[in-house]
């Protein structure tokens, strides 16, 4: 092992194993150290440059901690209102089919405000791409309570503890989404450990082969960490998404429709 | 083209696609209904993008998403409706994303009738959505002017890459009139170079309305500010009968202001010396017509199909240089010329008497 480490390396040794993708901007983002954010964008990133796709891809960032998102991708952007990212993507795609569109929205934004939008875009088999972050908390505005929250969870608007009974029950948005027969492919991952974020990744590829090939609505929930509002460090941070998420919110494949194996 | 017998909201619809509409979305509402239903026949029907949203508020955020693309775009609704797509305005107009939309403005507050209104005017004037701008608002009193209006909010809109608004009461939208349809343009290849198509050979475009930096945000409101200031000089629109020798000027919108005419003319029938003053923009007011007119005149009368909105704008153009005076409809009512013509003889009497004038 020590001899191999110090073995000189010759020039035609090296090999690149890892590098800035094309498609994310070369600039520093604004997340907080150790959030997933930023796992999740270079999967994207990723995914876009292996499938050639940066060049005809529009970006719709939400609103909430990726509101910038905009600025990291290296695709044309823009930002939509709170909630409304399916809607604007609508429009963007249907004007212009041969594009690619991908929303990129939190939890608060997609589940909550934007419940409408997500869920008739899926019904109408809107062929967009939607990478959804859910880290069970509204990470943007300092903490609060999320439709995804996990019951007994303390934020900053639910101090003593999610009560159920008050506020209802965290809502599973794959699968509400997955009954929607517009919707071709929608599947839960999780960005907690190096083996679910390559399947993440491979998650992400797939869906955008599925705009690609025109099935419909495509969407990857992931499972995401806010170590800032969760209030614990980041690696306890990726337990807590194993630990607590992801028995709440199981990961797997909620409608993988036939054509989408043949891609 | 030969004039035809045409629905006003049929008609705005088709000129809307004959000025080289690309993509629709719309949400029922009565009574602009038949707009949404003109347009989902015709466009598919010509191969462009119509599509029932869920709500206005994703209409609206349709529309801007298509907007953002570059392509001419628009949604009609009616007042609630309205009032719902208020988020989707703003960001819009924060954005520089030129598109159209219609209001067939009905009855309120709150779900009121379907009968005819001129109840949005603050909603649609004032800022429509938080923030500091006003939207382009063309104000039509005929079917004819609704069809040469749709076509005007187009080139407007792109001219200014600005929210252009028509906002027409029910009676415009549900009357049937003969007019003439202008001819069907074609449909426009070229994208504007600030559109979202995709980053290719060139820089990455952006549409957003954030600017986190209060200097930025400032910058950007003084930019719209001045674009502002560009309209308000050089698009104030409105319509003039006999106001050389007026002592009175009756001033009223859309429908209002039709119907003042009649009253008018009734008046000048009678002997009075009264003319009118119909804006067809409401946003940008035509007040520099109407300062110039109050130097002589002696009063006003506003006439509109609410509380009395509009007559702020007449107010704060006439400086109180005179009197002015208002009568008004609420809730779908439509004012008779019979009771305009009152109004018009009770304001003249009070003007001539205050002035020790024989009547
Ligand atoms: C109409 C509107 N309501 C509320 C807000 C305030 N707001 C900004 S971000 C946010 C929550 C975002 O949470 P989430 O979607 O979970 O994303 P995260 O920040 O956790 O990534 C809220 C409520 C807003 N900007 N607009
Ligand atoms: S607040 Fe939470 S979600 Fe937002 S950047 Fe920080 S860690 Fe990430």
């Amino acid at each position: 092992m020590l001899a191999t480490l110090n073995a000189p390396i010759s020039e035609n040794s090296l090999q690149v194993v890892y590098e800035y993708p094309e498609s994310l901007s070369p600039v520093v983002t604004h997340y907080c150290p150790g959030c997933t954010h930023g796992i999740a964008h270079r999967l994207l990133a990723e995914a876009l440059d292996e499938l050639g796709l940066r060049e005809k891809t529009i970006l719709v960032a939400p609103v909430g901690c990726s509101v910038f998102a905009y600025q990291y991708f290296e695709t044309d952007g823009c930002e939509a209102a709170h909630g409304r990212a399916p809607a604007m993507a609508t429009g963007l795609k249907r004007v212009q089919p041969d594009k690619t569109v991908v929303t990129y929205q939190g939890d608060g934004d997609l589940v909550s405000i934007g419940a409408a939008e997500i869920l008739h875009a899926a019904a109408r088999g809107e062929n967009i791409t939607t990478i959804f972050i859910n880290n069970a908390i509204y990470g943007m505005t300092g903490g609060q309570m999320a439709p995804t929250t996990l019951p007994g969870q303390k934020t900053t608007s639910s101090p003593f503890g999610r009560n159920t009974t008050m506020t209802g029950n965290p809502i599973r948005m794959s699968e509400l989404l997955a009954n929607m027969d517009g919707s071709a492919y929608i599947v839960r991952r999780s960005l907690h450990d190096v083996k679910n974020i390559r399947k993440a990744k491979k998650a992400i590829i797939t869906a955008l082969k599925v705009q690609m090939a025109g099935l419909g609505f495509s969407m990857v929930e992931l499972l995401s960490s806010c170590p800032t509002n969760w209030s614990i460090q980041p690696e306890k941070a990726l337990e807590w998404i194993e630990d607590n998420m992801v028995p709440y919110f199981p990961l797997g494949d909620y409608k993988v429709r036939d054509e989408v194996n043949g891609l | 083209m030969a004039k035809e017998l045409l629905k006003g909201n049929v008609a705005i619809a088709e000129a809307a696609l004959r000025a080289g509409l690309e993509a629709y979305f719309g949400y029922p509402i009565t009574p602009q209904t038949e707009l949404l239903e003109h347009l989902s026949k015709r466009m598919i029907q010509l191969n462009r993008v119509f599509l029932q949203a869920e709500s206005e508020v994703a209409s609206i955020n349709m529309v801007y998403g298509a907007a953002s693309a570059g392509v001419r775009t628009m949604t009609s609704s009616s007042s609630p409706g309205i009032s719902l797509m208020q988020e989707g305005f703003s960001y819009i107009a924060a954005s520089d994303v030129p598109c159209v939309v219609v209001d067939i403005m009905r009855g309120g507050p709150g779900l009121g009738n379907i009968q005819p209104s001129q109840g949005d005017y603050f909603q649609v004037t004032r800022s429509a959505g938080h923030g500091d701008y006003h939207p382009i608002v063309l104000a039509p009193a005929s079917v004819q002017e609704a069809i040469d209006f749709t076509v005007l909010a187009f080139d407007l809109a792109d001219k200014y890459r600005h929210l252009v608004m028509i906002a027409a009461d029910g009676q415009i939208g549900q009357m049937m009139e003969p007019a003439e349809l202008p001819p069907m343009r074609p449909i426009r290849t070229e994208r504007p170079e600030w559109a979202l198509t995709g980053a290719k050979g060139r820089e990455k475009n952006i549409v957003t309305s954030l600017f986190m930096q209060p200097e930025e945000e400032e910058a950007f409101n003084q930019k719209i500010q001045a674009r502002l200031k560009i309209i308000r000089k050089n698009e104030q629109r409105w319509y003039e009968y006999l106001t050389e020798d007026a002592d009175l000027l009756v001033i009223g919108f859309g429908t209002a202001g039709r119907i003042a005419y009649s009253a008018v003319e009734a008046a000048r029938e009678k002997g009075l010396k009264v003319g009118l003053l119909r804006p067809q923009t409401l946003w940008p007011f035509p007040e520099d017509r109407l300062s110039e007119l109050a130097d002589r005149i002696r009063g006003c009368l506003v006439v509109e199909m609410n509380a009395g909105q509009m007559i702020d704008d007449v107010r704060l153009a006439i400086s109180g240089q005179v009197p002015v005076n208002f009568y008004g409809r609420m809730g779908g009512m439509i004012p008779m010329p019979d009771d305009i013509l009152t109004a018009i003889e009770e304001t003249l009497t009070r003007l001539y008497s205050a002035a020790g004038l024989p009547i």
